[in-house]
């Protein structure tokens, strides 16, 4: 039983990481009617986010101090962090909170970030076919990636968890179950971090009346702006969110797994199994798909049942999106009459 | 028997089989003449001609042409430890496996359509790809690479011929094709050329004609009762062969194979090719394969001080923050070079090289006699 647990658990971190990603790039193609293969590379600018801001951060000042000798007879070097100068034991907090502080940062950021791609770029691709535009993201996915290594290199670049989250919780004992299900703080945290951000996205939508229009207007784009509302602008909005949840999905995120360049392409094949499971255009099937397939994979990679099916963990996501695809037309949730063929 | 091939394509054929023969010599004032380079050319060209039977002509987007290609790599090495280190066999097993194969996924993947058919593509890609890496490592020897060794049996070598010491090289019938030798490289364009052939064949054909319709309007030609799934079951499997081909020829001119050759980036590039070339024309996959790598080859080989030499004459100040500025897009970063300039094509020329070749010559034409209705062909963006 806590086995399985367990299973669930670390699918679920995985599992969030896909549905964020999903769920911004189904917003946009709800939205804007565009597929975007860029939205892998929004997440990995958000992990770089946290990557920069940790940077700046942990800058040091180095000082020679002739009173201390190295072994080689030279001044000693001491480093100060300049944060930690300037700022005391508050500085040390920070560069230890560094990575959700720099949410605080990577959300402006992506924002930009995301309406300059929907004003410079995307923009002019609305009416162009499905294929160009998987053509022209693509191309843009290549270049900011290519960017962001040419800048930090092709290496992983390790981020710590707040010490305070370092460790592991024992679920077993929260959940009364008396077994101890170790699992670390940082993925639990991130699990409740990823259905925040689904929660305050499904809030905007459905509660408020910006979020009503657009919704309106993914329904019947034409209508919309027929009743005088600039659904362009709101639809640009929608875009940026969309690159704020990809972005922040990815600082949380480098804790768990240290962020490369190329992390963006690879969870973005993945997102985008996620989503055509899901259902094009439906954000509750994203959701669910992401965390749905999140859980199979952990699953999959149990050595029991590695033990039965050679290499499934390798392929499940794939398979199950083979099956899906062929008995489902329209996915999970996919509502009718959208991208059915 | 050549009916469907007018004076026009006979003279583009001859004239592309000429340039392709005489390529160790055309080339060699912008230095790609060596066989390994020119190797590439041919086999990039072979792939990508392939991709643009299924792209070009039906418009369906397969992100998973790179599967074929490690498909047949892997099938060719095998042949090459198994049997024999004729080149022969081991193409025949490749295009069989990458045929197998393609019929396999094809017959799934063409189920659907759009960006599910591309999703579905990927996603079997990915599939042989992981496993490539990991659970079928007998078979592909996972990261490594699959590579000859002198232990391998070779059977029918082995009747016919002592081995000598060192690993042997691939051949046709005694001449030598891997070892970076103008035996490769001719080969290869023998290749090229017949595959050109064939798809200039299938592009005049009724049946190219049909995939142009389907590409079109395939509910139009449903509702005419036609039906469209054995065309493109067709088209999947034809491309798929050309891919396996292209795969067994890299294995022949280097006997290794590798996983990497199957992964999704891998089919991004092929696409790039065909883009920057020109969807749905002949020629046009096979200039933008050369030029791809023609440039990769390039620009892969400067560095910073290779750009301080070029620009020496400048003043310090002036050099230094252009050689940095440059040295973002060489090198390392010629990726960089090619996402831009692929984003490019895709925003500003959508019809490729082909489409601005052609708009020049229409510019020239229009100062002549009238304007001539545009060659067929035209690359329209697909469904």
């Amino acid at each position: 039983m806590d086995a399985i647990i367990l299973q669930i658990l670390n699918g679920l971190d995985k599992g969030g990481a896909y549905a964020l990603i999903a769920l911004g790039l189904t917003l946009v193609f709800g939205t804007l009617g565009v597929v975007n293969f860029a939205h892998g590379a929004l997440f990995m600018l958000g992990a770089f986010c946290a990557v920069t801001f940790n940077k700046l951060l942990t800058l040091e000042k180095v000082t020679l101090d002739p009173t201390q000798l190295t072994p080689w007879g030279t001044a000693a070097e001491i480093k100060t962090s300049l944060v930690e100068a300037w700022l005391g034991e508050y500085g040390k907090v920070l560069v230890n909170y560094s990575v959700p502080v720099s949410i605080i940062v990577a959300i402006p950021v992506m924002l930009i970030i995301g309406i300059v791609m929907e004003r410079g770029l995307i923009r002019h691709f609305y009416k162009r076919p499905h294929a160009d535009q998987i053509l022209v993201t693509f191309g843009l996915a290549i270049v900011l990636q290519e960017i962001i290594k040419h800048f930090y290199g092709a290496n992983p670049i390790p981020q710590a968890a707040p010490a305070a989250f370092a460790g592991t919780a024992q679920v077993g004992m929260l959940l009364g179950m008396g077994d101890a299900i170790p699992y670390p703080w940082w993925r639990l945290i991130y699990l409740f971090f990823s259905l925040g951000i689904i929660g305050i996205v499904f809030a905007f939508l459905q509660f408020t009346t910006y979020g009503m229009v657009v919704r309106a207007g993914m329904r019947d784009r034409e209508t919309v702006g027929l009743l005088g509302i600039d659904i362009e602008r709101r639809f640009t909005v929608v875009f940026g969110i969309a690159a704020v949840v990809a972005g922040l999905a990815g600082v949380m995120y480098t804790p768990i797994l240290p962020p490369d360049y190329h992390m963006g392409m690879d969870f973005l094949v993945l997102s985008f199994v996620v989503v055509v499971v899901g259902g094009m255009g439906s954000l509750g099937g994203a959701v669910a798909a992401g965390f749905l397939l999140g859980i199979l994979q952990s699953f999959a990679s149990m050595n029991e049942i590695k033990s039965i099916i050679p290499g499934i963990d390798q392929i499940i996501i794939y398979l199950v999106a083979v099956v899906i695809l062929l008995t489902m037309p329209r996915g999970l949730m996919g509502r009718k009459g959208v991208m059915e063929d | 028997m050549f009916g469907n091939l007018s004076r026009q394509d006979w003279v583009m054929f001859l004239g592309f089989s000429a340039v392709v023969l005489l390529a160790p010599i055309l080339f060699q004032p912008i230095g790609a003449a060596y066989p390994a380079i020119l190797e590439k050319f041919c086999i990039f060209g072979l792939f990508a001609i392939g991709f643009n039977i299924l792209f070009g002509l039906t418009g369906y987007l397969s992100f998973g042409h790179a599967a074929f290609l490690g498909i047949g790599s892997y099938a060719a090495v095998w042949s090459f430890k198994l049997f024999t280190m004729n080149v022969i066999p081991a193409i025949a097993l490749s295009i069989i496996f990458a045929g197998i194969f393609a019929l396999i996924i094809g017959f799934i993947s063409l189920r659907r359509s759009g960006i599910y058919f591309s999703i579905l593509t990927l996603a079997f890609a990915q599939m042989s790809y992981n496993m490539a890496y990991s659970v079928l490592t007998p078979l592909t020897n996972g990261e490594t690479g699959l590579q000859l060794t002198l232990k391998d049996p070779r059977i029918v070598d082995a009747m016919f011929i002592t081995p000598g010491t060192g690993l042997p090289r691939t051949t046709l019938f005694g001449l030598e094709i891997s070892g970076g030798g103008l035996g490769g490289f001719y080969f290869t364009a023998a290749a090229l050329i017949i595959g050109f052939y064939i798809s200039m064949r299938i592009f005049r054909s009724p049946f190219g004609l049909m995939l142009k319709a389907i590409k079109s309007n395939q509910n139009r030609m449903r509702y005419t009762g036609f039906n469209t799934r054995p065309y493109l079951m067709a088209a999947f499997v034809i491309s798929g062969i050309y891919a396996g081909l292209a795969g067994s020829l890299m294995a022949a001119v280097d006997p290794l194979a590798g996983p990497e050759r199957m992964q999704w980036t891998a089919s991004g590039e092929v696409v790039l090719m065909t883009i920057l070339g020109g969807v749905g024309t002949l020629i046009g996959p096979v200039i933008g394969a050369a030029i791809i790598k023609y440039f990769e080859n390039i620009f892969s080989g400067f560095n910073e001080t290779a750009l301080n030499s070029v620009f020496n004459f400048l003043p310090d100040t002036l050099r230094e923050p252009i050689v940095k500025l440059l040295s973002l897009f060489v090198g390392e970063g010629w990726s960089l070079t090619l996402g831009l300039v692929f984003m490019a094509i895709v925003i500003f020329l959508p019809g490729g090289i082909m489409e601005g070749v052609r708009l020049i010559a229409s510019l020239f034409k229009k100062g002549g006699n009238g304007n001539k209705p545009a060659v067929s062909g035209h690359a329209q963006p697909a469904e």
